[in-house]
């Protein structure tokens, strides 16, 4: 690894909370006007993550802030693997294995909040890998490499030839920025039917790690969709990105949750239909 | 910093309320009043709660559940009791079941007057209960830092 990627993998280490918060700020607000009201501050999410660290520390077994302390660990590999500059694939299993730490740390406790927080979790995931591994797939095959690098110095956006590709990433975007109508296994709200899903059994600093592991994913997750508009200028990118997430921050507030056969259903419909169709077309013309 | 007092995080909890309250509860959290101006959630949860607000007067049935509640909280917490039912009972004091307001069960920092209470006065008393939980968390640090100055001390 050279020395630009190792500053990439720092700079998302050390940048990629502050950006996720601001980000997560911004989305409240953004909510807030959709719904006619003013909103929270910008640095709400700032304020109440340190107020979770000041809390006092309820651990309910031994085994949950292992798994957590995991998931944070894989989220981080899988992003500082993808901003260094590295391979795709990896970045997507480590993100798989976070997301399986994140379900069994649910699973740890003994709420049935929890419980169906982490089956659904298992169900969402079930239904958005294989779309995201065809999003990996789309990007070799249309750049020849599955280093982020590689794709980084490619001579032409790979969304020219990967629009079904890209328009299957969105929609699973929206599973993984747990956003309505895929918000299945931890609401927003926590007071909902799930409650708050697989966090429900967190509380205080664990809460709070959690919060901060979302920032990551979530900077990882809108630097994935920046890679379909390479070689563009980094700005414009990261405009986009924004752009994407404000997409996002719509569906989510014009959406009621879906059941969790039809979020499947539709995932793997919509992967088949718009990536591989895409990825069988782009076989044959060229 | 005073984070506590920028995210006070809500957990609501009617005992055996006429729902008359309930509503007004509800009613503070709807974009008119947009109590997410003050950084205030309704968590449902009580492990990610740092006010409880009771409403309705404390019975055998619900006696336990609120304890429970209560003791799944995490330090810093403040409880505050909203409307007369929550104060004493209220038109249900006299009933065979009934052991009074919400400080039958646990302690109370704060009472809303009313019935049912105003939503105004509900915003009112949760800034209110916030200032209080901010002095329970500067306690909470100040025992921790006295506890750690003696550690080092023995050692």
């Amino acid at each position: 690894m050279d020395m630009t990627g190792v500053g990439g993998a720092l700079l998302f280490l050390i940048g990629a909370p502050f950006a996720g918060g601001l980000l997560a700020g911004a989305d409240r607000i953004v909510t807030a006007r959709m719904q006619g009201r003013i909103g929270p501050p910008l640095l709400q999410p700032f304020y109440d993550v340190g107020k979770l660290f000041q809390k006092s520390r309820l651990v309910v077994n031994p085994f949950q802030p292992f798994y957590l302390w995991g998931f944070l660990a894989f989220l981080l590999v899988a992003g500082a693997l993808f901003f260094s500059g590295g391979d795709l694939l990896l970045t997507v299993f480590a993100l798989a294995v976070a997301g399986v730490f994140l379900a069994l740390g649910a699973f740890s406790a003994n709420t049935p909040y929890s419980h169906i927080g982490a089956e659904r979790e298992l169900l969402q995931m079930m239904a958005y890998e294989p779309m995201l591994l065809i999003a990996v797939l789309g990007l070799y095959q249309s750049t020849g490499s599955f280093l982020v690098r590689d794709i980084l110095g490619s001579d032409r956006p790979p969304l020219v030839e990967l629009p079904g590709v890209f328009l299957g990433f969105l929609f699973i975007l929206t599973i993984k920025l747990r956003k309505s109508p895929f918000d299945l296994s931890t609401s927003h709200h926590g007071h909902q039917e799930v409650v708050k899903g697989i966090t429900t059994d967190y509380s205080g600093p664990d809460l709070a790690l959690i919060e901060v592991a979302h920032w990551y994913e979530n900077v990882l997750l809108l630097g994935f969709v920046c890679l379909f508009f390479v070689p563009l200028h980094p700005a414009l990118g990261i405009a986009l990105a924004i752009a994407t997430y404000l997409l996002e921050v719509f569906v989510d507030n014009t959406h009621a949750r879906l059941r969790w056969q039809h979020t499947v259903k539709l995932s793997w419909w919509t992967g088949a239909a718009l990536g591989l169709a895409n990825l069988a077309i782009l076989d044959l013309i060229r | 910093m005073s984070l506590f007092k920028k995210s006070p995080w809500l957990l609501h909890y009617n005992c055996s309320s006429c729902n008359g309250c309930d509503i007004e509860v509800l009613a503070a959290l709807t974009p008119m009043y947009d109590l997410e101006r003050f950084g205030i959630i309704n968590t449902g949860n009580p492990k990610h709660a740092d006010v409880l607000l009771v409403t309705g007067s404390v019975n055998d049935q619900n006696l336990e559940v609120i304890r429970s509640l209560y003791a799944q909280m995490p330090d810093p917490k403040v409880v505050v009791g909203v409307g007369i039912c929550a104060l004493s009972g209220g038109i249900f004091a006299q009933c065979y079941n009934v052991h009074g307001g919400a400080a039958a069960a646990v302690p109370v920092d704060l009472y809303v007057p009313g019935c049912a209470a105003r939503p105004e006065s509900i915003i009112d008393g949760v800034i209110k209960a916030v200032e209080i939980l901010q002095q329970k968390a500067d306690a909470m640090r100040g025992r921790r830092r006295t506890a750690t100055a003696a550690a080092r001390e023995a050692a």
